[in-house]
């Protein structure tokens, strides 16, 4: 029980950062149709802005400053790269941010190096919030939990309850008839695609601190966050959130489960020994296959449901 | 993204010319290692030869099928593993199976699990496509750690390539054998994916990628044509696979099988240039130029490959090989000598932006990773101080000038560009007019 309350906060904890990174990404896919390979290259600048930022004037400030200036580099990338190739395709758009995200990287090692940089937690988010059956639930992660409740909520009210909402939100089905009516859409783009990567840049600066700081982090969740906009549907915001948490909670579980196929065979009186056929198969632990499930899932999900979860239609 | 298609029609209307430049090919092939003898050259001519076959093969599903792969490293990847394992099957005497065969053994297994990975990937196209190579590109990767007794774990896998007996006396130890290896193979690969595209599917996989919608009025299946085009692709990228696998004699599971490896094979075939079937063998080329070379004279040259990129998806989407292919069109009209003064004006302001955009990213990796050495650096022929204001200020000033000077040049040639096209047009209209 204590096992399972536990995996199950760290999943949802993990899960919701992963919402707050592929909500931008579904976002301005559906608005856009574009795919911005770099979004978790945002993810990585705010994690490293806030690392910077909270050495000069603290963490809380530089949580509202770091999403702001990566909001504003991701709005003076749309203007600048991304119109100008928009008139190409779909192809080219996610090739410009390929090589975004590939300059990105190159730069973040450039500036702060390439190990991990000692971004800590600020005092008032280190030790533990409670203790359940002994173990203690850190407050970093119900700080990630909160936070991305709070997003979800601005997000869903500035969408269905703001003029520029309800714009935004024109803008993505009748962009011609929004701009007849006079409304600057290529502006509303340039502010969904630097909307989307601060929030991007604010999981980043969350996230930077609870887990690790480095190059490396931008890829480590950037499949991820792929599959769970996949998995959830193209362009499904509902559906982000759904697959976010699965696959946050799915994972939390499969890495502390020391359990195989072979050891549950052995408990039903199977004997599973080096010479079973497929004895490589069999021993795999559940922990150790915790990394692919994600993938696995994936391609599940596009045999037996082609649209995603909650998907409107099949792309 | 039509031009292919033009390329190719325009090339069969000149059979004789055609075959001229499969001729130099040839040629080419069989030349080179004669004219750079050394064993550096001989290194990167062996690594051209198969990564041209895996850019070509990568090509087939980019610029033919406009499906942007990230993971083909997978089938490159697999071939090559399953080549390995298959030599040293054979040094084994378990199986029959001469060096020659080798990379057709790895197109095989590329072939194989192309047909596997590719009914789940090409279900769809265009974006989700490109999500889902990446993600079964990662399953893939992550797959290998899992299985060491096949992919050797963190060490890889070893093998040798002389085993058995010679073969009309080849014996492949030498780097020579192994480099004529693997130019046969480009050739004639570079042949049957040429033959490919002029083939009825070849021509169906261009439609598919032009109007999907249209072709499946016609009646066409768009996922089937999809799907055989991606096999096909596989089968090509495990042959590059093989060879790579005979070239090294070792597969390392973190470095074949890496997205990183697949994102090098989209950007160098993007590069050299998706819209003509020839611009990914300009892609290879670059590739171990820049790897090889490159990474020599700068540490930063990952920063300047990924710029280069960047401006090359903004500015000329078509990538080298159409860069080459309008200016023989401007050519052909005899208006390029018109146009040279512009290159080097191009050419010359474009060098002062680069030389003080350079120097700046020169220092600041001087102070990054060389700090101990001092703040003193040489970059070409200059002496820097990357901890004085001099130096920055001098650098900064270049660049500034250099920038607005390439700007204004860049703006005029623009205009100028247009008008050169619009004459062209026009004479185009003109001779048809004449003609009819």
């Amino acid at each position: 029980m204590e096992f399972f309350v536990i995996s199950l906060l760290n999943g949802l904890s993990y899960g919701l950062l992963l919402f707050m990174l592929s909500s931008g990404l579904t976002l301005i896919f559906s608005m856009m149709g574009v795919l911005n390979f770099a979004h978790t290259s945002f993810y990585m600048l705010g994690a490293y802005f806030a690392y910077t930022i909270s050495g000069a004037i603290g963490f809380w400030p530089a949580l509202i400053v770091a999403p702001l200036l990566v909001g504003l580099l991701g709005a003076l990338f749309e203007r600048h790269c991304l119109r100008r190739v928009h008139k190409f395709g779909h192809v080219p758009e996610l090739l410009v941010t390929f090589g975004l995200s590939y300059l990105i990287l190159e730069l973040v090692r450039l500036v702060w190096g390439n190990a991990t940089v000692p971004y800590g937690l600020p005092e008032q988010l280190q030790g533990p919030l409670f203790t359940l059956y002994g173990t203690q639930f850190p407050k970093s992660r119900s700080f990630i939990m909160l936070l991305a409740l709070l997003m979800l909520l601005s997000v869903w009210l500035l969408l269905t309850r703001t003029r520029i909402g309800l714009v935004i939100q024109a803008a993505l089905t009748h962009p011609e008839t929004v701009e007849a009516l006079g409304h600057n859409v290529p502006r509303v783009f340039m502010m969904v695609f630097g909307g989307g990567a601060a929030l991007a840049a604010l999981a980043g600066v969350i996230g930077g601190n609870t887990y690790v700081t480095e190059p490396a982090m931008a890829g480590a969740v950037g499949s991820i966050v792929f599959v769970v906009v996949v998995v959830g549907g193209m362009g499904s915001l509902a559906g982000a959130f759904l697959a976010s948490l699965v696959i946050g909670v799915l994972q939390t579980f499969a890495v502390a489960i020391d359990q195989s196929v072979a050891t549950g065979l052995r408990a039903i009186g199977v004997t599973v020994t080096d010479q079973t056929f497929g004895h490589e198969l069999l021993q795999l632990s559940i922990a150790q296959v915790a990394p692919i499930l994600p993938y696995l899932l994936l391609v599940l999900i596009l045999i037996f449901r082609p649209k995603g979860l909650l998907g409107k239609r099949e792309g | 993204m039509a031009t292919t298609s033009m390329a190719g029609s325009a090339a069969a209307s000149r059979p004789r010319g055609r075959l001229h430049v499969w001729a130099l090919f040839a040629v080419l092939l069989v030349l080179l290692p004669q004219v750079f003898r050394s064993s550096l050259a001989l290194t990167m001519l062996s690594q051209m030869g198969y990564l041209a076959i895996i850019c070509l093969s990568y090509n087939i599903l980019l610029g033919q099928g406009g499906m942007l792969s990230f993971g083909h490293a997978v089938y490159t990847g697999l071939g090559a593993f399953v080549a390995v394992h298959a030599m040293n099957r054979a040094t084994q005497g378990a199986i029959m199976l001469p060096v020659i065969a080798v990379p057709l053994v790895g197109g095989l297994a590329g072939m194989l699990f192309a047909a596997l990975f590719g009914y789940v990937t090409t279900k769809k196209s265009g974006t989700t496509f490109a999500m889902i190579t990446l993600g079964i590109g990662e399953l893939v990767a992550a797959m290998s750690l899992m299985f060491p007794g096949f992919f050797g774990g963190e060490g890889g896998v070893t093998t040798n390539r002389v085993y058995g007996t010679p073969f009309l006396g080849l014996t492949f130890g030498s780097q020579m054998q192994v480099y004529y290896l693997i130019a046969a193979y480009c050739f004639i690969s570079t042949g049957l994916m040429y033959a490919f595209t002029g083939t009825p599917l070849g021509r169906m996989l261009n439609a598919v990628r032009d109007n999907p919608e249209r072709v499946e009025f016609i009646g066409y299946d768009t996922q089937w044509v999809r799907y055989i085009a991606f096999v096909i692709a596989g089968f090509f990228a495990g042959i590059g696979g093989g060879l790579a696998a005979i070239n090294f004699e070792i597969v390392n599971a973190s470095d074949s099988l890496s997205a990183v490896r697949s994102g090098g094979y989209l950007l160098f075939t993007f590069l050299g240039g998706a819209t003509f079937f020839f611009g990914p063998i300009i892609g290879a080329v670059l590739l171990v130029l820049a790897s090889v070379l490159l990474s020599e004279v700068t540490k930063a040259w990952l920063l300047y490959l990924g710029l280069v990129f960047l401006l090359m998806v903004m500015f000329a989407p078509g990538g080298i090989a159409s860069l080459i292919m309008m200016n023989l069109r401007v050519a052909r009209f005899g208006k390029l000598k018109g146009l040279l003064g512009w290159y080097l004006a191009l050419a010359l302001t474009g060098a002062v932006m680069f030389f003080g955009v350079a120097a700046m990213i020169e220092m600041i990796y001087h102070l990054q990773l060389e700090d101990a050495q001092g703040p003193l650096l040489h970059f070409m022929g200059i002496g820097l101080n990357a901890k004085s204001a001099a130096s920055w200020l001098g650098a900064l000033a270049v660049a500034a000038v250099g920038t607005a000077l390439f700007e204004a040049t860049r703006r005029r040639f623009a205009r100028r560009w247009g008008d050169v096209q619009g004459e062209i047009e026009a004479a185009i209209h003109a001779r048809e007019a004449a003609g009819a």
